[in-house]
């Protein structure tokens, strides 16, 4: 026989926040111990009888009905059961779902974004009235294309252009192809040859497009071939076996490594180094960073990446860009140290008794951190 | 180099290639050919990881999606296996899916090797959804409905015939999440389901990017981490059943050793090349 | 025109990719996955484009007889192996990946001793790097391969054999050093891409239109 019994076991119902409608959110409150399911019953508007519409999860004590309609009214009730009882618990009240025309937990991202917007915009403005103003440090990477691209054509060898192995949606695979651009103008200049095997044939079409510009920007169309810039394969190893004959083969006296990559960089940086090529590499991927720096000549490191249309083209609205992309993460490390300095503020204050601090800085923290849900 | 002349200390600053990975070769095959095994030190993120699946009662579902191939196999399938052990031993529910098409085979032959050593049963048990293109967007619609993208199973049959996927629909029915990665998939399912669902996540990931996965243990968006083989054979050590994890620590720990030899010889005859040519440039400027 | 229209595009995509990301209603808040799948559609079609130009770049390498001509006989062989192995077993099976097909036993005889044999190369290419990498040159250099000796004997057993608080040492490298430099670059990574994006958006930046 099963004793139904209402004791503190309770729980509560909210129409899914921040969502596009059509969610309830259930939450359950002191799941009695040794429970084995909760199983939740819900009542639709003008309805008289319950139906199951799922179990609640005893760990996250928590279910998002997804199954409900916009605007209608519901009723539920939860059965915890246990080995040898089951307590019900009832919402009194009806709830309805609707759709949000703003998720307020991403109010912080927003904010930053605007911020972030509204600062490069700015320092574009600058830029464009005194662009002599704006200093940009050194990037030695990029200072070495030259000579690179120019010891290839000393040596009568090509230069091996290689834009990762992402596709054209990362960030990185389009600051590579703004590199290759600038790569192709001093091949086009110094009458070198250029092979540029692709891992995507999205990039490859990219790539294709942009070295014939390239080549005829620099007055030479004609010494665009076509041919070598193709398609290799989407198989990760696959092309680094590909690439690495075509070093051994080719023996090119320039490589560029130049994009997103994943385990095969070194395979790829070393077999380069073996043929006593002169490497240039540049990532935003931060595990292959490391083996880039080891076996290549010149590294550009993730974000410096991002800079290499700038720092090479001094065009006013991309250097503004950069400043003020710069002046925003200067900000966000005067927050993080600040953060660093308040939150061990309000831990020894804490520990001593006084948790105030330490409860501003939680709220704190939560609002950030809501921003990733 | 004085002059032309290469001597002992310029030798072993510049050791061939070749001599490195042959010694390489030698030191990573003998302990395996050899059957040694090395006892491992349990590290704070794969005990976290053990106790997320621990805690879980017989009742409860997990869903592991295989996120590697066969290039990333010797890591991350003894991890495959060990959790595997773990969860049919505690008669937990298993899910598979696969985002890397390529991981879909090794990942079925390890379900079905460790599956049939405890007697489970497809469908009642486990089951295999296999692979749908779409990434991220299978990741977000799964936590609406998992028949949204998988209507039917690895085999072409339709879920609702499985008696285990009849009350399962979503996230809500699933306890945890466990990740096996060498790719940004652990990412992915962070960002998009982790904090979107408020769902739990382990992961299995390579050892090159456990460096980059510790950030998210560390903010508590991943519950525990196995990080390489390393973190495999210490998964083995936890549920007492040696696998290839463990076999591989003796190869890994005397390839280390040989790595670090090479690093301190190579330091050696870089320092005492440098001292050589100071002297003789010092000796030169007397004359 | 020709680079104004492709411009205008840009940055009505990118504009409404990013208000639906904070505007969860219909139909902004389907928006990322919608675009997601049609992304993966469009991928699939664009293999098409791969092929050919990979296909044509080994006809050329057979007509001209260029050095190594016959690798391209092998990879025709590869192609059209997989291909026709491919259709037939998923005409026989619902799953080719299916233990006992014909693809399985490409996958399995070929595939993973390939791709297997490919990433064991790192194993001796870590050795070599870290040899010619790791030289004391100067303080920098020197903190670094401390750090590297300490966290590759650290993170085996051999390490604990050593001395036992050596894999404490590395754990703690990891959790504290290692983490701070990683979430730094990570931070520098995230703000260079949105710029970057950011220029992409406004048409800043038009390299990719070519």
């Amino acid at each position: 026989m099963i004793f139904l019994l209402i004791l503190s076991f309770s729980i509560s119902a909210k129409d899914t926040p921040d969502d596009a409608g059509g969610s309830i959110t259930i939450n359950a409150y002191n799941i009695p111990e040794g429970t084995q399911r909760i199983l939740l019953y819900r009542l639709a508007g003008g309805d008289t009888i319950y139906e199951e519409v799922g179990l609640i999860s005893i760990f996250k004590g928590e279910y998002d009905d997804a199954s409900v309609v916009d605007g209608m009214e519901y009723l539920y009730r939860g059965k915890a059961i246990t080995e040898d009882r089951a307590y019900v618990a009832e919402i009194k009240e009806y709830i309805s779902s609707s759709p949000e025309w703003f998720n307020k937990s991403r109010t912080s991202v927003l904010l930053l974004l605007i911020l972030f917007w509204v600062v490069v915009l700015i320092y574009i403005q600058l830029a464009k009235k005194n662009p002599e103003g704006l200093f940009i440090r050194r990037l030695p990477p990029l200072e070495a294309m030259d000579e690179a691209v120019g010891r290839a054509t000393e040596m009568g060898k090509p230069v091996l252009y290689v834009p990762g192995i992402e596709y054209i949606t990362d960030a990185g695979t389009l600051a590579s192809i703004t590199i290759l651009e600038m790569v192709g103008k001093k091949v086009a200049e110094y009458d070198t040859r250029i092979i540029n095997p692709h891992f995507d044939p999205i990039v490859m079409t990219i790539a294709q497009e942009t070295l014939k510009t390239a080549f005829s920007e620099a007055g030479r169309p004609d010494a665009f071939n076509k041919d070598d810039v193709f398609y290799l394969t989407s198989e990760q190893f696959g092309f680094a076996a590909g690439v690495d004959g075509i070093m051994h083969r080719e023996k090119p006296g320039a490589i560029f490594l130049q994009g997103y990559f994943y385990a095969e960089s070194l395979i790829l940086a070393e077999t380069g180094y073996s043929i006593g090529a002169i490497q240039i590499a540049g990532t935003n991927a931060t595990t292959q960073l490391p083996f880039f720096v080891a076996a290549c000549d010149y590294v550009l490191l993730g974000e410096e990446m991002f800079a290499a249309s700038a720092y090479i083209s001094r065009e006013p609205r991309l250097l503004g860009s950069i400043k003020g992309a710069d002046l925003v993460k200067s900000a966000l490390l005067i927050l993080i140290g600040a953060g660093v300095i308040f939150g061990t503020i309000a831990f020894i204050a804490d520990n001593a008794g006084n948790p105030t601090y330490m409860e501003i800085f939680n709220k704190i923290l939560e609002f950030l951190a809501r921003a990733a849900s | 180099m004085i002059g032309n002349k290469k001597d002992f200390w310029d030798r072993i600053t510049s050791i061939k290639r070749e001599i490195i990975f042959t010694i390489i070769g030698i030191v990573v095959i003998v302990p395996i050919l050899l059957g040694i095994k090395e006892e491992v030190q349990i590290s704070p993120p794969v005990k976290s990881a053990y106790e997320a699946i621990e805690s879980l009662d017989p009742t409860d579902v997990i869903l592991i999606s295989i996120d590697y191939d066969p290039a990333s196999m010797p890591e991350l399938q003894p991890m495959l296996k060990a959790i595997l052990s773990h969860a049919f031993r505690k008669d937990i529910k298993v899910i598979m899916m696969v985002f890397w098409p390529l991981g879909l085979p090794i990942g079925t032959e390890g379900l079905g090797e460790v599956a049939n050593e405890y007697g489970k049963v497809y469908g009642e048990d486990y089951i295999n959804l296999g692979y749908r293109p779409g990434d991220r967007a299978v990741m977000i619609d799964m936590g609406r409905e998992i028949r949204h993208f998988f209507r039917s199973d690895v085999n072409d049959i339709l879920l609702d015939t499985y008696p285990m996927m009849r009350d399962i629909h979503n996230y809500n029915d699933i306890a945890l999440i466990v990740g096996l990665e060498a790719g940004r998939f652990g990412e992915f399912w962070i960002q998009y389901v982790g904090s979107r669902y408020n769902q739990r996540i382990i992961l299995g990931v390579t050892g090159v990017m456990a460096a980059e996965t510790y950030p998210y243990l560390q903010s508590g968006q991943i519950e525990g981490l196995i990080g390489g083989l390393k973190g495999a054979a210490e998964y083995e050590t936890l549920i007492e059943k040696p696998g290839f994890g463990l076999t591989g620590m003796a190869a890994q720990s005397w390839a280390h050793i040989a790595i670090v030899i090479f690093i301190i010889i190579g330091n050696i005859g870089y320092f005492m090349t440098r001292r050589k040519e100071r002297r003789v440039r010092i000796k030169g400027r007397k004359e | 025109m020709k680079k104004r229209i492709p411009l205008v595009i840009t940055f009505i995509t990118g504009f409404i990719i990013i208000v639906s990301f904070f505007i969860p209603h219909r139909p902004f808040g389907q928006l990322e996955t919608e675009t997601l799948i049609w992304y993966a559609i469009i991928f699939a079609f664009t293999l098409i484009i791969g092929v050919d130009s990979l296909v044509r770049l080994h006809v050329r390498q057979i007509r001209r007889r260029k050095k190594g001509w016959w690798y391209s006989i092998v990879f025709f062989a590869g192609f059209f192996y997989c291909l026709t192995i491919g259709i037939i077993s998923i005409i026989r099976t619902p799953n080719p990946f299916q233990p006992g097909t014909a693809f399985f036993y490409g996958y399995e005889t070929i595939l993973i001793p390939l791709q297997s044999t490919m990433f064991a190369l790192l194993a001796f290419f870590v050795a070599s790097a870290s040899y010619r990498a790791f030289r004391a040159r100067n303080i920098d250099a020197t903190l670094l391969l401390i750090a590297a000796v300490i966290v590759m004997l650290g993170r085996v057993p051999a390490g604990y054999k050593l001395w036992h608080r050596l894999p404490a040492i590395a754990d703690w490298i990891f959790d504290v050093l290692q983490i701070g430099a990683m979430r730094g670059i990570l931070i520098g990574v995230a703000l260079g891409a949105v710029a970057m994006s950011l220029r992409l958006i406004l048409g800043i930046e038009r390299t990719y239109l070519s």
